[in-house]
């Protein structure tokens, strides 16, 4: 244990200079009297006494303590307004070991964030909320928030706040304490040395339990803001004990700190064969190794298949991709819909590369396959110079305007009818495509369809549909 | 206690630090917190606050209600049992 300090001064977990003011780099940019202050001081006496500066992520809030990364020496992220929650857990989930703080307004966490905070409460998330109620929002000009009183009259409630027209004044502690999963919950007030003392206590405890691993603590704090109540310091501080206590009581309302069991939870890694498993992907350590030479020469591949929704583009699309992937090539397929199940129009993108891909999304492909007219006519003028255009010429009777494609016509709905597999004529594309590029053996692909369909009684007939579309190119495309 | 070891707490405020909210002059048991006399005006504009020079006892409580993180620095009493 350390001796305990005979001085009370700023604390190390804030900078020596504050950048955000020019000439005045040692203030805060609060007014005088501000409760953000206080509780400042709190946080970073408390991360100095408990060490945990080091290893802290303070997210800040959209409202006055936007600027709270000016002041803490620690880690710091600002999230959008009512979002730091969010954040946090993301910050949380990723690294575990990091101390999150997610401080937010009375506007921020209990209007605009309302959902954030619910549900990040809700699930446990080992992180640490300080949230300051001054009953207004305060930064944009004192309008009334949902934690606003009865009567409080604010710039948007000039004749002040009614049950009527906005309801009562929102609880939050109440709320959350509500939920199994927080494990500690309690409203403070900073109106007097008494609550703030009780405040820096809370304050500690909420970090602490953090540190030990035990799960989401909320601590509420009745915060001053004279200049958006119109008040002198003094009026404000009366303020918060006569009318914000009464209906914001002051009191701890859960804490199972010391019956909880600490634990924090590691991110959990997935191998590649877990993930192959978990995407029913079966098919790891089957697949092709590439050697140096056709990764050289290896074009990118930027598709778009497009076709009535129902003709099976999305996965057509899917399952080409699912087979590159096999190959060791990098692959990406983002479909686009309608809302409708049948019908409609649909389109996927699908790139395959042997770099990393950046964006998902194909605008200028140099394969394109149409299945029917209204596709053809939306895409026909996107495809590369150069690249090749595959027509369902079963469907779209008209032939190309561009001259400067190569232009494949394959009646691929009547092959698959043919078959008497109406739905297959995307299985006769990626049967016909291979055939035509070389891409891979179609073994490849007719190995992967099984894995790829959700029914999996179907995998026999799509098998004999790709074989089928590459019978065709063979009969019919003699290069 | 002794007025000598009464001596050894005392308070600092940063001149250009305050913000004159009086939060600190309103928590002071003692009353030992006072705005400047001298009618002068910090960097930021305000009267700020001194400590009169003798009578604070150390309590840091006025530390916790001023809200700028330097504002005020308190040297508390020197525990008469020392530690090795």
């Amino acid at each position: 244990m350390t001796t305990k300090a005979n001085v009370l001064e700023k604390a190390t977990a804030f900078y020596d200079h504050f950048e955000r003011k020019g000439g005045q780099d040692q203030t805060t940019h609060y007014c005088p009297g501000c409760g953000h202050g206080n509780v400042h001081k709190l946080i970073a006496e408390a991360l100095d006494d408990l060490g945990l500066a080091e290893r802290t992520v303070f997210v800040s809030p959209v409202g006055c303590s936007v600027f709270a990364y000016y002041y803490f020496d620690t880690g710091n992220i600002q999230a959008a307004h009512g979002r730091a929650p969010a954040v946090g857990t993301g910050v949380k989930r990723t690294r575990p070991h990091s101390i999150v703080i997610s401080y937010q307004g009375d506007g921020d966490l209990a209007s605009i964030g309302g959902l954030e905070i619910i549900h990040a409460a809700n699930r446990g998330e080992n992180m640490t909320v300080f949230f300051i109620n001054n009953a207004i929002y305060g930064m944009t000009g004192g309008q009334m928030a949902p934690t606003s009183l009865i009567g409080q009259k604010t710039s948007t409630s000039p004749y002040g706040r009614t049950v009527e027209n906005e309801g009562y004044p929102i609880r939050m502690c109440e709320l959350i304490s509500t939920l199994e999963s927080p494990v500690y919950v309690e409203r403070c007030q900073l109106a007097d040395v008494k609550g703030i003392m009780a405040a820096r206590k809370a304050v500690r405890k909420a970090l602490q339990n953090q540190a030990d691993g035990k799960g989401f603590s909320f601590v509420e704090l009745l915060s001053p803001c004279p200049t958006g109540w119109k008040m002198t310091t003094h009026d404000s501080l009366q303020w918060i004990k006569d009318f914000m206590i009464p209906y914001f009581p002051v009191k701890v309302f859960k804490d199972e700190s010391a019956t909880r069991n600490g634990r924090i939870r590691e991110p959990k890694e997935y191998t590649d064969e877990e993930l192959f498993k978990a995407l029913n992907l079966g098919l790891l350590g089957e697949s092709q190794p590439r050697d140096a030479e056709f990764l050289k020469n290896f074009k990118t591949v930027e598709m778009k298949i497009a076709g009535f929704g129902g003709q099976g583009v999305l996965t057509a699309g899917a399952i080409l991709a699912a087979a590159a992937m096999q190959e060791n090539l990098e692959v990406s397929w983002i479909p686009s819909y309608g809302p409708e199940k049948r019908g409609g129009t649909a389109n996927c993108s699908v790139i395959l590369s042997k770099d990393s891909i950046g964006s998902p999304m194909v605008v200028s492909p140099n394969v394109l396959v149409v299945m029917n007219d209204p596709s053809l006519d939306t895409f026909e003028d996107a495809v590369v110079s150069g690249g090749l255009v595959i027509v369902n010429s079963s469907i779209i009777t008209r032939k190309l305007k561009r001259t400067d494609v190569d232009v494949l016509y394959i009646p691929l709905s009547d092959i698959a009818a043919d078959l008497g597999l109406n739905a297959a004529a995307n299985m006769v594309l990626l049967g016909a495509y291979l055939e035509y590029t070389k891409l891979f053996p179609l073994d490849h692909l007719k190995k992967i369809i099984p894995y790829t369909l959700k029914r999996k009684t179907l995998a026999e007939a799509n098998v004999k549909a790709a074989e089928a579309g590459a019978q065709w190119m063979r009969d019919n495309n003699k290069r | 206690m002794t007025s000598d070891n009464n001596k050894l707490a005392s308070v600092e405020v940063t001149p250009n630090l305050c913000k004159a909210c009086q939060r600190c002059v309103e928590v002071c048991a003692p009353g030992v917190l006072m705005t400047n006399p001298e009618k002068a005006f910090n960097e930021l504009g305000y009267q700020w606050i001194v400590y009169t020079g003798e009578g604070c006892t150390g309590c840091g409580v006025c530390f916790y209600v001023c809200p700028e993180p330097g504002g005020i620095k308190v040297q508390k009493r020197e525990r008469t049992k020392a530690t090795s």
